[in-house]
């Protein structure tokens, strides 16, 4: 194996059978009985080789199949995908908590994994006595667990309770807890499944903070993530993984776009034609695009909207908004303001909607774009409410070398300008 | 099928790093005890734990090492040492029966804990990776405390009774101490790994364990057998660690001789077919808990 690289996976494959979940409650006696009929069958189920009637109703299910990839030291990977893509299962996998049925994975340097806080927590001990439980179980040694003990209560917030049984603390605490022993692992690989950051919005932020700093410490990261907005501000490179296979691997922004627009295209709402009845008007097809920014600069919304007639209908209006991922309403443009009205003719038109230099305007992060027709006096006809998601990078506005984010600071960037008043004259 | 296994790879650059090999399981599995050693810490936490949260929960904590013994020395010694009348080496029935259910006890409370250990670390197993050796073992030396309480409660009744051991019968009692936790051991790793597979082992278990104690000499002296039976007892590791326990302490019966050779044989088989067995089952565990 290359000295360069952390992770080498090739080939990697693990099927789970689903009829398991009726060989689950197999009984021991059912086993000790068939020994009478069959002694080699029932000595080789006790094994673990199984070749009994159940197997032959059980179907199989490959969670991770053909599944290749490199990364390089101190690289920092996302790993995404829709739930039930087989991420958990390869990060399972790369922990030796399960064992790959078919291919390999080689890895080079020690190991830190994050799936969950709190394995290990017992309730009835303290928290002082639960850092030191927790941190063993994930393969700290003691003496870093001395070490590193203030700065893993300092992190947590709760000082004040480290020597009440854990019990007692409330489910934030515990959490703030855990995820405070598991930040301060101190591995050259860490796998690390988003869902961890919990709590609060103020712990979230410093959760993110501490992935982000560990990220840039030099450390090799694989990061499971679901807030594509968080997976491109800490990773290089992402993996994309569908129904357990490697759909595309590469460099963090073109995985990261791919994978949204694969989501709008295959998005619920967007069955075409997507029609009023009433008024035979609707949506033949729409695209939403983030184009330009190749010097860069601010991006251009760009949707490309095929309008579908019954037959020729005058004085459409075509509207489009923006809401946040919180479903926050960014903007609402409707024809009635815009006056973008137009004459329908039988038959598919087609319209280009473009709001150059988007980017210039908003906040880093994702939104929803929406786009819906409408009778001139504000009638809604048929809306897209998930026309398309785009992810925008925002802008250093104020040349500080920080880009606003919508979660923060909210959707709009506006221009501020702060100065010292002018002395008022006597 | 080819057979491959979980292997470490030393690479040639750097001492320090070694380079993992993640590779499909098949078949028996090395044992890999070295391993074992690397997570040594990790084996005391477990059993710091399961010892301070359970000497943490109940106000008879403590308490119960002892009236667990205690109790079924009273029992023993009203119906069988009174009533039914059954011989005991000379020596008075309570202290007899007690001195077997030291040792019993300590045995039965390994096994239990060692054959559910798994299960009940069941969110472990799933969730981090480290040799699952160290789970059981853990459930084994976790029995100890409770034995030296119940063990100061036997000298405070040799007092009483005024029987004194020598001190080279005392020192047997170390490696009978030692058999009687790889006997534990053995046979729990064994109904630990079914377990985590079957769930009826759970009902199992707690059966086994009464018959079982039926079948060693708590209860009444292994003397009440001829030879060759006597020695055949020794299949029953237990019978050999009772019957020591009973000579080293009280000077009574038979010296460790062929019984005590046979148990020592049959734990030895069982400690490692239990390895061999545990290794193999262990890359499933984390699918089918």
């Amino acid at each position: 194996m290359p000295p360069d690289l952390a992770v080498q996976v090739a080939g990697l494959g693990k099927k789970y059978r689903i009829g398991a979940l009726q060989d689950r409650s197999r009984m021991l006696v059912e086993v000790l009985s068939e020994a009478t009929l069959w002694p080699v069958r029932a000595a080789r189920s006790l094994l673990g080789r199984q070749r009994t009637r159940s197997e032959l109703t059980t179907s199989i299910i490959w969670a991770l199949r053909d599944v290749s990839f490199e990364v390089e030291r101190g690289e920092v990977m996302g790993i995404i995908g829709p739930n039930g893509a087989g991420k958990s299962t390869l990060l399972k996998v790369l922990t030796r908590i399960t064992h790959p049925d078919e291919g390999y994975a080689r890895i080079r340097g020690r190991v830190g994994s994050l799936l969950e806080v709190g394995t290990g927590f017992h309730a009835e001990l303290t928290g002082r006595e639960n850092i030191y439980l927790n941190g063993a179980i994930l393969g700290m040694h003691r003496h870093e667990i001395d070490r590193k003990f203030d700065e893993i209560v300092a992190f947590s917030g709760v000082e004040r309770f480290i020597d009440t049984p854990v019990k007692r603390y409330s489910s934030g605490m515990y959490l703030r807890l855990a995820f405070s022993v598991a930040a301060h692992l101190e591995t050259d690989i860490l796998l690390v499944d988003e869902v961890l950051a919990v709590g609060d919005a103020e712990f979230q932020k410093k959760c993110l903070g501490k992935m982000s700093r560990v990220a840039h410490e030099g450390r090799t990261v694989l990061f499971v993530g679901h807030n594509m907005a968080a997976v491109q501000h800490l990773c290089q490179s992402a993996i994309w993984l569908e129904r357990g296979r490697v759909r595309q691997h590469g460099p963090v922004e073109d995985v990261i776009r791919a994978y949204l627009s694969a989501l709008d295209a295959e998005s619920p709402d967007t069955r075409f034609p997507l029609m009023n009845p009433q008024y035979g008007v609707g949506f033949a097809d729409c695209r939403v695009h983030l184009v330009g920014g190749s010097n860069g600069e601010a991006r251009t919304l760009r949707v490309e909207l095929g309008v579908l007639a019954e037959q020729d209908t005058p004085r459409i209006g075509i509207g489009l908004g923006l809401i946040t991922e919180t479903g926050a309403v960014v903007t609402t443009l409707d024809a009635k303001i815009t006056n973008f009205i137009f004459d329908m003719q039988k038959g598919v038109n087609r319209f280009v909607l473009e709001v150059p230099e988007i980017e210039r305007y908003l906040a880093a992060g994702e939104y929803m774009v929406q786009v819906w027709l409408t009778l001139p006096e504000l009638t809604r006809l048929i809306e897209l409410d998930r026309a398309g998601l785009i992810l925008l990078h925002g802008r250093d506005m104020f040349g500080t070398g920080r880009v606003p984010e919508v979660h923060r600071h909210g959707p709009l960037i506006l221009p501020l300008e702060v100065r010292r008043a002018e002395r008022a004259a006597h | 099928m080819t057979r491959f296994s979980l292997r470490t790879l030393r690479t040639k650059n750097s001492s320090a790093e070694r380079v993992l090999l993640i590779e499909p399981v098949h078949g028996w599995v090395p044992l890999n005890l070295r391993e074992m050693w690397a997570y040594r810490e990790l084996l005391y936490f477990l059993i710091w734990r399961d010892i301070k949260v359970r000497y943490k929960q109940t106000l008879l904590g403590a308490a119960w090492a002892i009236i667990q013994p205690l109790f079924t020395m009273v029992i023993f010694s009203i119906f069988f040492g009174g009533l039914a009348k059954i011989p005991s080496d000379d020596i008075p029935y309570p202290i007899f029966s007690y001195t077997g259910l030291l040792p019993w006890t300590f045995f039965a409370t390994a096994l239990t804990n060692a054959s559910r250990s798994l299960v009940r670390d069941a969110n472990l197993l799933k969730r981090v990776y480290f040799p699952r050796l160290v789970i059981p073992l853990a459930g084994v030396v976790g029995a100890l405390p409770d034995f030296f309480l119940a063990f100061l409660i036997l000298l405070g009744m040799m007092v009483y009774y005024g029987l004194y051991p020598t001190a080279i019968s005392l020192l047997w009692l170390f490696p009978l101490l030692l058999l009687g936790m790889l006997a534990a051991l053995g046979i729990g790793l064994w109904l630990s790994a079914l377990y985590v597979r079957y769930r009826d082992v759970g009902y199992i278990v707690p059966f086994l364990i009464q018959s079982w104690m039926y079948l060693t000499p708590v209860a009444y002296p292994s003397s009440l057998l001829d030879e060759p039976w006597r020695t055949l007892y020794g299949l029953n590791p237990m019978a050999g660690v009772v019957e020591g326990f009973r000579w080293a302490l009280l000077h009574k019966g038979q010296a460790p001789g062929p019984m005590t050779a046979v148990s020592a044989l049959t734990t030895i088989l069982l400690l490692i077919s239990g390895l061999y067995f545990f290794r193999r089952m262990e890359h499933i565990f984390a699918d089918v808990v």
